[in-house]
């Protein structure tokens, strides 16, 4: 299979925020660069954990990817992972500081116009040209890829009609709910027949019907033979749609594969999770101790453990952290899945 | 499923600035408004009611007319450009789909450009006989000099356009009633728009400062071409100085337009 895109030790740093025009002083309430700042890239959500260096903040650490023709291709972290960033530079809208990216063949920091031409993305957000109706956003879309108004306007009406938004081609884009909004984002996203479809996030903010009808317009394309690559921080997302996963944090890869294969590599057993009244890690090598155990983290005051003997270790487990010093506050039980894995290889929850 | 097709920059330049005049045939009765309203009340109040109240002599209007015009092309051309931009580069995004066409970026903040001298053109054009029919004849006006009269519309348009291509890149939507404070008000007040540049020779430090404002060499082209008995600049300044501008305004807005399109 060729490779429909291809990244080589793709870095970005974005400029750090000066503290002129900020709101708060914290980190998380704003993305790298303050509301003018960078187009595609988000504010990360609280929490988000990006790493800093001498003169920014460092979004993707060197990021190496092939992701193959026709392939349906999940890129799954946290906020703040670097997946926003990623299908930044890969649509040409944000460049990379180093590193070098390929889609469909070609180079997104020399040749950015011929990648265009081959790509089709649906943002996060939608982003409609609201000056213009429905039906026109897709044919003047159209246009800037060189389609007359003659073959765009029944494509767009046909593609409108897949979507189930045909009633309301002549409408405001305003008129839409945001489940619309975003079918007419994919709509638009397709029109000019792209090799390649990057989607961000395409979910977010839908209801349940909603982000399922989406599913199966996301398989009904990929059946057709394109390829897909979507942002999500869904698990259940990553692990229904996607052949192939990469799982980022922080920046960097961390494991990429299909989803079966990943689960198979989470850790054995149950996570039982114990959030503790203070510090954890006094609690570990207690607990690393006792029978059935076969793993212990701690982050601050969480203590996960995987069991083999599912729940049944919860009493043993309360006694051996009361015998720390510690009250258990609470508990969350996990099996093993893509939302495991991900929590043993960054320590932390997608959501 | 994928023809590739390699389109030429030329016909999604065109496609955008479709796209531009068809928003912008919709608004044209809000443009004509916002474009009218300010030289209507200036012409009624300093070309009518003052010269009749006996405040002003009746020549003033004379040398009010092509500043009014000025004033007008100036405003039309950076808001249509401004007004705009500051939207789509906001929260919206909305230009993100013209910025994913396969053009080069600088194009599409080119296109802008066309599309706001377009603008300054056709307010240009509205005021004009406005004018004449609130005053009445003015003294001296002549439309002899058609060629300087384009000259000095075509490139002030430009000139401004380009202006309002770099505010629009610059400040954010909520900054905008700032930008009429701070940028437009003095260009107007210190524009040469209700005075020509020569009288300002009784305060020489004003008459030297307000040359870096570009809406001087506006008026006074405008002068030249439709009063040229009044004293004004030569077309020769004019142009060169409005050149310059121009050249320095693309650079910045071009500058800043690629810092908010690409990250």
């Amino acid at each position: 299979m060729s490779a429909a895109i291809l990244t080589q030790g793709l870095r970005k740093v974005y400029p750090a925020p000066s503290s002129r025009g900020r709101r708060d002083g914290s980190q998380s309430g704003r993305g790298p660069r303050g509301v003018s700042g960078p187009p595609v890239r988000p504010p990360p959500a609280p929490g988000a954990n990006l790493q800093r260096d001498g003169n920014g903040i460092v979004a993707l650490a060197g990021l190496d990817l092939e992701i193959h023709s026709g392939e349906f291709f999940g890129l799954l972290g946290p906020n703040g992972a670097g997946k926003t960033t990623t299908i930044g530079i890969l649509t040409t809208r944000v460049r990379a500081t180093a590193g070098r990216g390929l889609v469909a063949g070609a180079d997104v920091g020399t040749e950015a116009v011929a990648v265009r031409q081959r790509i089709g993305v649906v943002p996060q957000r939608p982003n409609p040209d609201r000056s213009l109706s429905v039906l026109d956003n897709l044919v003047f879309h159209a246009a800037y890829f060189g389609i007359p108004r003659s073959h765009a306007v029944p494509r767009a009406r046909a593609l409108l009609e897949q979507f189930e938004i045909g009633q309301r081609a002549e409408s405001k884009v305003d008129e839409l709910s945001g489940g619309q909004q975003q079918r007419l984002m994919i709509a638009r996203a397709l029109i000019h027949e792209p090799r390649v479809i990057f989607l961000d996030e395409p979910t977010v903010g839908l209801d349940p019907q909603a982000r399922r009808s989406l599913w199966d317009i996301l398989r009904d394309l990929h059946a057709q033979g394109r390829t897909i690559v979507m942002t999500t921080h869904y698990m259940e997302e990553a692990d229904r749609l996607c052949e192939r996963v990469a799982i980022v944090d922080e920046g960097r890869l961390l494991a990429i594969d299909t989803p079966a294969a990943l689960r198979a590599r989470a850790p054995g057993g149950t996570l039982v999770e114990l959030a503790l009244d203070g510090d954890a890690a006094p609690s570990v090598l207690l607990v690393q101790a006792l029978p059935h155990v076969t793993g212990v983290s701690a982050r601050d005051g969480v203590l996960r453990v995987y069991s083999d003997r599912g729940g049944q270790i919860i009493p043993m487990l309360i006694d051996t952290v009361q015998g720390a010093g510690r009250t258990v506050n609470n508990i969350n039980l996990a099996a093993p899945s893509l939302e495991t894995l991900f929590l043993s290889l960054t320590g932390k929850r997608l959501d | 499923m994928d023809a590739l097709r390699t389109v030429r920059a030329s016909t999604v330049f065109v496609a955008l600035l479709r796209r531009d005049v068809r928003v912008a045939q919709r608004e044209l009765p809000y443009f004509l408004l916002r474009t009218i309203m300010q030289p209507i009340m200036f012409i009624v109040v300093f070309g009518y009611l003052l010269p009749k109240m006996g405040f002003v002599r009746g020549t003033y209007s004379a040398a009010l007319v092509p500043g009014v015009l000025a004033l007008s092309l100036a405003l039309a051309a950076v808001q249509s450009v401004t007004l705009p931009m500051v939207q789509d580069f906001g929260w919206s995004r909305e230009i993100e789909d013209r910025l994913l066409a396969p053009i080069p970026i600088p194009l599409i903040a080119a296109e802008k450009i066309v599309m706001g001298v377009l603008q300054g053109v056709i307010a240009a054009v509205v005021v004009l006989p406005v004018a004449r029919v609130i005053m009445g004849p003015i003294p001296g006006l002549t439309l002899a000099h058609a060629g300087a009269l384009a000259l000095v519309t075509v490139v002030g348009a430009s000139t401004f356009s380009a202006l309002g291509l770099f505010i629009g890149s610059v400040i954010r939507p909520e900054q905008i009633g700032l930008m009429f404070s701070i940028i437009i008000a003095p260009m107007i007040f210190f524009g040469c728009a209700y005075y020509p540049w020569r009288g300002l020779d009784v305060v020489p430090v004003v008459q030297y400062a307000v040359l870096i404002n570009p809406l001087v060499y506006v008026a006074e082209g405008m002068r030249g071409a439709l009063t040229p008995a009044l004293p004004h600049m030569s077309l020769a300044v004019v142009t060169g100085a409005q050149l310059v501008i121009l050249t320095v305004f693309c650079t910045l807005g071009l500058r800043s337009f690629m810092r908010r399109a690409v990250g």
